[in-house]
């Protein structure tokens, strides 16, 4: 019985440890950077240089919260998606919505006059024309089950903006819009700053807000649906609501950042590696971990070299190695 | 067994497409509270389709079923889930949940929307996988278990639901001898505390060996339905399954025995 209940404390205990380190990656991140100098800033710097000290304040902090908070909202979203669909291979721009995004952003260079505002705000709305469309086509379906519809009509919505931006990038300016569209695909949070933060906090940390409140019912939403209405739930409601909160929180974020992809995907496989497919606790590992995760992939974006690297092209390249050796290693799971 | 229809089925009847065809066709039947019923029939009959239309999950075509004298749509949907309770043939389990963690979700009924399990649900948790006779599988990982332990697992999860009606579809097809003893056992437990247990399976000698009363199924529609002596007999076998059997007793109880070689 003792050794039952250590075993059962031991998730709750790796996700302090996991917040633990949260602490440390935001506390290093900042002091990370190319100035004064290359990499590490000496604390030093932080009494005697005011150049490096407002530079932290207003450039490092504002883009370094923005990192953990893409990060969080995107491993949030992937593992509610996975457990909605009972599919560990989708995330959350499987319906539909990252290439709603992708359009709706080179629809604002090409046509919008390529602002800031333009660009976030066509991106924001046309993920979520993803969803509300995908949604719409999936009732219209007369056969299969609701995640079965659902899924084949975020294909196809998926593929109509993919093939609409295609168009986008052939009617585009060639010197100045096609780069701008292309940049902005690979991702990125250079330009971020306080008030983008302010933007974007709102709806994010109300789409946290409520997947995190809702985290239990996730396992229940991951059963048979009628094994989730015996149970007293109203199955296609509550979905509605978590996918709704997932959605408009990553769209609001990948309108600032551009496509960041792969967190979304493996991170709530990390999570369930270290704490167990739970949700209870696997929802908050998730969101912890993917924060810490981008944080990291942006540290090294901005401060690797003297040039930025694209957020988007480190997450896909970590993503993928740490996705090969998740799969290869899966056997060892299904001991633990 | 005790007193009065605790699941009354009036003149159902049931398409899966309004332009399909009819599964269930103008069905009447009376399950009595503090029975156990078992629902028989050959593939395709309707037992699934009857079981999730109690359920409330799919809705009638025509005709009204009535749980303890009120319509099923008067109650909310969480004063339904402590009244019937349900095991689907089978669970997904692509999720690696523990058989601890699956089995609280049987507790949803008891929580409130945001709320999550706690030590009074560990407990019951507990108790349901004791009575399933699975306390030593408590920690091990859903996707790890044999259909046999998924099918337990599922039964702990509804024991710890612990409404008055138990839907079961199909609770001991992968079960070995041990372990479907173990399951009628717990449901005749279900019974003497007053419970009411609805199952379906494949087997009559299941049937016969563990129900009070049996409701044959034939093309959506009843063949016969009352106790299990006077209504499992040769005649009503051979209608339902188009089968010759010889009924023999056992136990007090009848026997059915087809001839499952050529000669």
């Amino acid at each position: 019985m003792d050794g039952e209940d250590k075993k059962e404390k031991r998730p709750g205990r790796r996700l302090w440890a996991i917040a633990a380190a949260v602490l440390v990656c935001l506390v290093l991140s900042a002091l990370i950077g190319r100035y004064p100098k290359p990499f590490l800033t000496p604390l030093s710097a932080l009494t005697d240089n005011e150049m490096a000290r407002s530079l932290i304040v207003h450039l490092r902090l504002p883009r370094i919260l923005m990192a953990f908070l893409l990060g969080a909202v995107l491993s949030a979203a992937g593992a509610v998606f996975q457990m909605i669909f009972r599919n560990p291979l989708v995330d959350s721009g499987f319906l539909g919505v990252s290439q709603g995004a992708a359009f709706g952003a080179a629809l604002g260079f090409v046509y919008l006059g390529g602002t800031a505002l333009g660009v976030q705000a066509s991106a924001a709305v046309f993920a979520f024309l993803g969803l509300a469309a995908s949604y719409f086509i999936a009732r219209r379906i007369r056969w299969g089950d609701w995640v079965f519809r659902l899924v084949l009509a975020g294909i196809s919505i998926a593929a109509l903006y993919s093939a609409g931006t295609g168009v986008l990038k052939y009617l585009a300016d060639p010197h100045k819009q096609l780069p701008d569209i292309t940049f902005w695909m690979l991702g990125g949070l250079w330009s971020v700053t306080w008030p983008d933060l302010w933007q974007v906090l709102p709806v994010a940390a109300l789409g946290l807000a409520i997947m995190l409140l809702m985290r239990w019912r996730l396992n229940l939403l991951s059963m048979r649906d009628e094994t989730a209405f015996s149970l007293g739930l109203a199955p296609g409601r509550e979905r509605l609501v978590l996918l709704a909160a997932a959605v408009a929180a990553t769209a609001v974020l990948v309108s600032k950042a551009g496509q960041v992809t792969w967190v979304g995907l493996i991170v709530p496989h990390i999570a369930r590696r270290l704490v167990g497919s739970d949700a209870q606790r696997m929802l908050p590992a998730s969101m912890l971990i993917g924060g810490i995760f981008v944080l990291i992939c942006d540290d090294l974006a901005r401060a690797a070299l003297s040039g930025e690297i694209p957020l988007g092209i480190l997450t896909s390249f970590f993503g993928t190695a740490v996705f090969i050796a998740l799969l290869s290693a899966r056997k060892l799971r299904l001991k633990s | 067994m005790n007193g009065g229809p605790i699941v009354s089925i009036r003149d159902l009847s049931f398409a899966y497409s309004e332009s399909g065809p009819e599964v269930l066709r103008d069905l009447s039947l009376d399950i009595g509270a503090g029975t156990i019923c078992a629902l028989l029939g050959p593939n395709g009959s309707g037992k699934t389709t009857l079981l999730n239309l109690i359920l409330g999950w799919l809705r009638p075509l025509a005709g009204r079923i009535e749980l303890d004298g009120r319509a099923g749509p008067a109650l909310t949907r969480r004063e339904m889930s402590r009244v019937l309770g349900f095991v689907p043939q089978e669970e997904p389990s692509g999720f690696e949940l523990s058989v601890l963690e699956y089995v609280l979700l049987g507790r949803a009924p008891y929580l409130g929307f945001l709320e999550t399990p706690g030590a009074e649900d560990r407990r019951a948790a507990d108790a349901a996988l004791e009575a399933a006779g699975i306390r030593k599988l408590r920690g091990r990982l859903l996707p790890t278990l044999s259909a046999g332990e998924k099918q337990l697992a599922s039964l702990a999860r509804v024991l710890a639901q612990d409404p008055l009606i138990f839907l079961l579809d199909e609770p001991m097809s992968h079960l070995d001898l041990a372990n479907t003893q173990r399951i009628c056992w717990t449901i005749e437990s279900l019974r003497d505390k007053g419970k009411t247990v609805v199952f379906t399976t494949h087997d009559p000698n299941i049937a016969s060996a563990s129900a009070d009363t049996v409701v044959l199924l034939l093309k959506g529609k009843v063949v016969a339905a009352g106790p299990v002596r006077t209504t499992l007999n040769a005649a009503n076998i051979k209608t339902t399954y188009g089968v010759d059997a010889e009924i023999i007793e056992g136990n007090g109880r009848p026997v059915i025995l087809t001839r499952l070689r050529k000669r």
